[in-house]
């Protein structure tokens, strides 16, 4: 450990990236060459120091390391920054997708590749802001700031209908994220700072915390998605260029499921305990009627955003059984499904780059000349489904697990869940791989190019490693999660105590 | 009254007087050198406001003047200083379009800097009277600056409309103020506070009361008085539509939260629901009626009622906190209003005129990407998205109006910053995605080029910069 301030280091890195980029001059292969070289090299050397973040990092200590704090505006505002065992891992799974989504935007940006990059490096720092960010100010700050970029990749290099699923990306993530910033002034006032971890340590008055819960809820529900405020998402990942995708299912959507931990659970768990079966509720009706959809989709692209809703679903489920395994399951689940989801629309790109449709019907018969795609992509299916030893399986296990202690009903029919994604995923698999390859355009098609399996085979690597290995990413979750479980039940007993005494 | 404290009045009110002689002294010049004055009289002009400007930051002076009618506090200072950087810039940008828009006679420096001293006169106005003259200065020199564009139908008839509401909004606020000093018999703020403490409010009070707010909400195009603004801002002159945009606005503003902050704070429950009524109102019409506008000008009008809404969601609160909200909120607001004029003059279309509709914006960031980029922070800071200045501006009014328990207040405020969002980045993809085959050619006068260049990338550079020192800043100042 140092004191070398090693978390703003790697917020900020990518901004070098975009400085350097700003100098560079777009036109001719040698300028293009030359931006994705430096973007290239900016996201993998963050990478590396990123690691540094998790080298450092402290297993046995449950609170926040790392911490910097310097004042920023009036009234209590601090830039203040730390990590402890929940955010972590996030922030290492931002900076590792980043290179992916740099290589597979190689060739297929054709436009402004300057803007896109620059684009994407301010996202980058944007998001890992997020989850290092100890000022629940800074904290806004940052999941807000993400939007603009975003909205832009959408809107500028998405498909055809970019415009319309830009604006309602960007409308719905917004009206949900004002009440909570109406919500974190009044938390300002009642508390008295904007301190995450004395937030944390203050008992909000139950009345309040129900209100304050809603407005949060609001902002991450939408985020996450939960249903019925997903229709965002389909629209976006089918409109967003390939790597946009990426980011969005692998990150974009875990900056709900940290908030949903870290703020509802960690800061009103009265609240949440009285919500806890209506998210029940949302989220099984995710799993079961957004794997429906999911089965009927033409488009691959869609299909996947619907599958990716359902598996928000239960990390949902899991982060209000509120429980050991519930929480430390929708962690895993998270990361998982970041590695996971942003494979597939990696996988999903690889084939649109060479044949420019995502119709379903417009594929089959790929195995015959694409053996190597065929490998990816059923690994990635697998890992989708949660085949036991790909990293799938223990997400959904553990949140399973946690949700039956409380519920067992939720569990019942969340785990028809399971055998619905096998229907839609192996579906799809079929679709587009198996059968005959009897079009004509598909017939030339080349396996993956050296540049596609440097893309895919990590994620495969990791996919089967984390499934039949995950010791390392519980072992640094677990002190924090006991921590926010024990201090839950904690204020649980204290209300009922409270109750008790009143009658 | 003695030779003492006459002294000691015209010394706290030197930058006025700097701007009272320097506009005559200017007239003059102007008058004796003929028509083609008008450059070098600009110049002179700037020259003016610039010396009051630092006058007032480097010689500091608090005290009530003239038997109360005159008051320099830090509020005062702070407010005259961000008008007057707003008039000079505005100044400035007219001078790369002085010709065009027939701008180029030397009565317009002239005009505007008297419209200066009213601005400067009203802020620091501490009495009814001194009040409406200084306001009454001020419009009337607006109301001539609008329609100095003769030979165009457009800014005569803004002219004539700003100048007919104008009147009646003055005559509702002379109206109101002697409502008031009839039934609490004084016309200085202290006093008339004092009367108000010491006896229960009349019911003639009240509607005093609403017709001065009424009158000073004309001046701030707050809903339901807004009706003048979007014909107005079309039809003058850009550099003009500027200038009303920035350093009035931020007048008025100061003026009607001195008056009800010191005069009427006694009554603070009367004056709070109508301004949490008109803050509302316009709020969500400012952002709602901005949807439909493809006019830029237009489009600009609406968004500033919209802002007038939010900086009196801070006023609304009635606090400490909310008055420094709304000073914030006026800088970032000025900042972001000036930056996107400066913008809107730079570009000219291939054949020579004026940018006027959203549309013609189609495909700016492949001709230039620079403006297209300030561009796109200046709408995400009139929307107010962070990390950029809007987003503080707001923070700091919405914090003061949780903290003064005005919860639906807040709620239909960043539920209508919303749709203000929309609306402002509708005119924002647009440019983006439209074919490039519409291109906007973006001629640059020589003269204007360098002045909207320094306009608009201060203003960038400030939406940035702004948040991280302004409010400690202001803070202080009050």
């Amino acid at each position: 450990m140092t004191d070398w301030p090693i978390l703003s280091t790697v917020t900020f890195l990518p901004l070098v990236g975009v400085l350097l980029l700003l100098f560079t001059r777009e036109d001719g292969p040698n300028g293009r060459r030359n931006i994705l070289n430096i973007s290239l090299a900016t996201t993998v050397f963050t990478f590396i120091v990123s690691l540094f973040v998790w080298i450092w990092f402290d297993n046995a200590n449950p609170g926040f390391q790392m911490i910097e704090k310097h004042d920023w505006l009036t009234s209590g505002i601090s830039y203040h920054m730390g990590v402890d065992g929940i955010s972590m891992l996030f922030v290492i799974l931002s900076t590792f997708l980043m290179p992916f989504c740099v290589l597979a935007s190689w060739l297929s940006v054709e436009k402004r590749l300057k803007d896109y990059m620059i684009a994407f490096l301010v996202l980058e720092t944007m998001m890992v802001g997020v989850f290092v960010s100890l000022d629940i100010v800074l904290f806004y700050v940052f999941f807000e700031a993400g939007l603009i970029p975003m909205f832009l990749i959408i809107g500028v290099w998405g498909g055809k209908d970019r415009v319309y699923a830009s604006y309602k990306f960007f409308l719905y993530t917004l009206l949900g994220s004002v009440l909570m910033l109406l919500a974190i002034m009044a938390m300002y006032w009642q508390a008295g700072t904007t301190d995450i971890p004395s937030l944390l340590a203050y008992k909000f008055p139950p009345q309040l915390q129900t209100w304050l819960w809603l407005a949060f809820f609001a902002s991450f529900a939408v985020k996450m998605p939960m249903w019925p405020v997903h229709t965002w998402l389909p629209d976006a990942h089918v409109q967003a260029p390939t790597a946009g995708s990426v980011i969005l299912a692998g990150i974009l959507l875990k900056l709900g499921g940290y908030g949903l931990i870290r703020f509802s659970l960690g800061m009103f768990p009265n609240a949440s305990e009285f919500f806890a079966p209506l998210v029940f509720v949302l989220s099984v009706i995710a799993i079961i009627y957004t794997s429906l959809v999911a089965l009927m989709q033409e488009d691959i692209k869609k299909l996947i955003a619907y599958s990716s809703v359902a598996h928000m679903g239960y990390v949902t489920m899991g982060i209000f059984a509120a429980n050991q395994q519930g929480v430390q399951g929708a962690i895993f689940q998270m990361l998982s499904h970041g590695i996971v989801s942003g494979a597939l629309f990696l996988c999903v790109g690889v084939i649109y780059d060479r044949t420019h449709t995502r119709e379903i019907a417009a594929y089959g018969g790929l195995v015959n000349n694409m053996p190597k795609y065929a490998v990816a992509m059923m690994v990635f299916t697998m890992a989708n489904v949660g085949l036991p030893g790909t990293s799938g399986f223990i997400g959904e296990f553990l949140t399973l697990i946690g949700v039956f202690r409380v519920n067992t009903w939720v569990a019942l029919f969340a785990a028809t869940g399971v055998i619905l994604s096998a229907a839609y995923a192996l579906w799809l698999y079929r679709r587009v791989i198996f059968g005959v390859l009897d079009k004509e355009n598909l017939k030339k098609l080349l396996d993956l190019s050296p540049r596609e399996q440097l893309i895919l085979y990590p994620l495969i690597a990791l996919t089967i490693l984390f499934g039949v290995y995950p010791a390392p990413i519980f072992d640094a979750t677990a002190a924090s999660v006991d921590l926010l479980v024990n201090n839950y039940t904690a204020a649980l007993h204290a209300a009922q105590n409270v109750a008790l005494s009143m009658n | 009254m003695t030779a003492d404290t006459i002294l000691a009045s015209l010394h706290l009110s030197i930058p006025e007087l700097i701007l009272a002689v320097g506009a005559l002294a200017l007239l003059m010049i102007g008058v004796f050198s003929g028509e083609r004055s008008g450059p070098m009289v600009t110049g002179l002009a700037i020259a003016v406001l610039a010396v009051a400007g630092l006058w007032i930051i480097f010689v500091p002076g608090e005290g009530l003047a003239y038997g109360g009618a005159y008051l320099a506090d830090g509020f005062s200072r702070f407010m005259k200083i961000v008008a007057l950087v707003g008039s000079i810039v505005t100044m400035f940008m007219s001078m790369g379009q002085a010709r065009e828009q027939q701008l180029d006679r030397f009565e317009f420096p002239v005009l505007l800097l008297l419209a200066t001293l009213g601005i400067l006169l009203m802020i620091s106005a501490h009495d009814l009277i001194s009040l409406y003259l200084s306001l009454e200065l001020q419009s009337l020199a607006l109301y001539v600056v609008a329609a100095i564009n003769r030979d165009n139908l457009k800014s005569t008839e803004a002219g004539l409309k700003y100048f007919v509401l104008g009147a009646l909004s003055s005559g509702m606020l002379l109206y109101g103020m002697s409502l008031v000093y009839g039934f609490t018999g004084h016309t200085t703020f202290d006093a008339i506070a004092t009367a108000l403490s010491a006896e229960t409010r009349s019911l003639g009070l009240v509607f005093g009361l609403v017709f001065v707010l009424a009158g000073l909400a004309f001046k701030i195009s707050a809903v339901p008085f807004h009706m003048w603004t979007p014909d107005v801002y079309e039809g003058a002159p850009t550099p003009v539509t500027a200038f009303f945009a920035a350093a009035p606005k931020v007048a008025a503003m100061a003026i009607l939260t001195r008056i009800v902050i010191t005069a009427f704070h006694p009554v603070l429950a009367d004056w709070q629901q109508i301004i949490v009524f008109i803050s509302i109102a316009s709020m969500v019409l400012g952002s709602f009626a901005a949807i439909g506008q493809r006019n830029f000008k237009r489009l600009m009008a609406y968004s500033s009622i919209g802002h007038m809404g939010y900086a009196l969601v801070g006023l609304a609160a009635g606090t400490k906190t909310g008055v420094s909200g709304v000073m914030l909120y006026m800088v970032i607001y000025m900042v972001m209003t000036l930056g996107t004029f400066a913008i809107i003059m730079a570009m000219r279309r291939k054949d020579g005129r004026q940018v006027e509709n959203v549309d013609d914006l189609a495909g700016l960031s492949t001709t230039n990407p620079f403006m297209a980029v300030v561009l796109t922070a200046l709408m995400f800071s009139l929307a107010g998205i962070p990390p950029l200045a809007g987003f503080f501006g707001k923070y700091f009014v919405f914090v003061a109006a949780i903290q003064a328990h005005l919860y639906a207040l807040a709620v239909i405020g960043v539920l209508s910053s919303v749709v203000g969002a929309y609306s402002r980045s509708c005119g924002l993809t647009k440019p983006r995605t439209n074919s490039p085959a519409r291109l906007v050619r973006c001629a640059w006068s020589s003269a204007s080029r360098a002045c909207s260049w320094s306009a608009t990338s201060s203003s960038a550079a400030l939406s940035a910069v702004l948040p991280i020192w302004l409010p400690r800043r202001c803070f202080d100042g009050v």
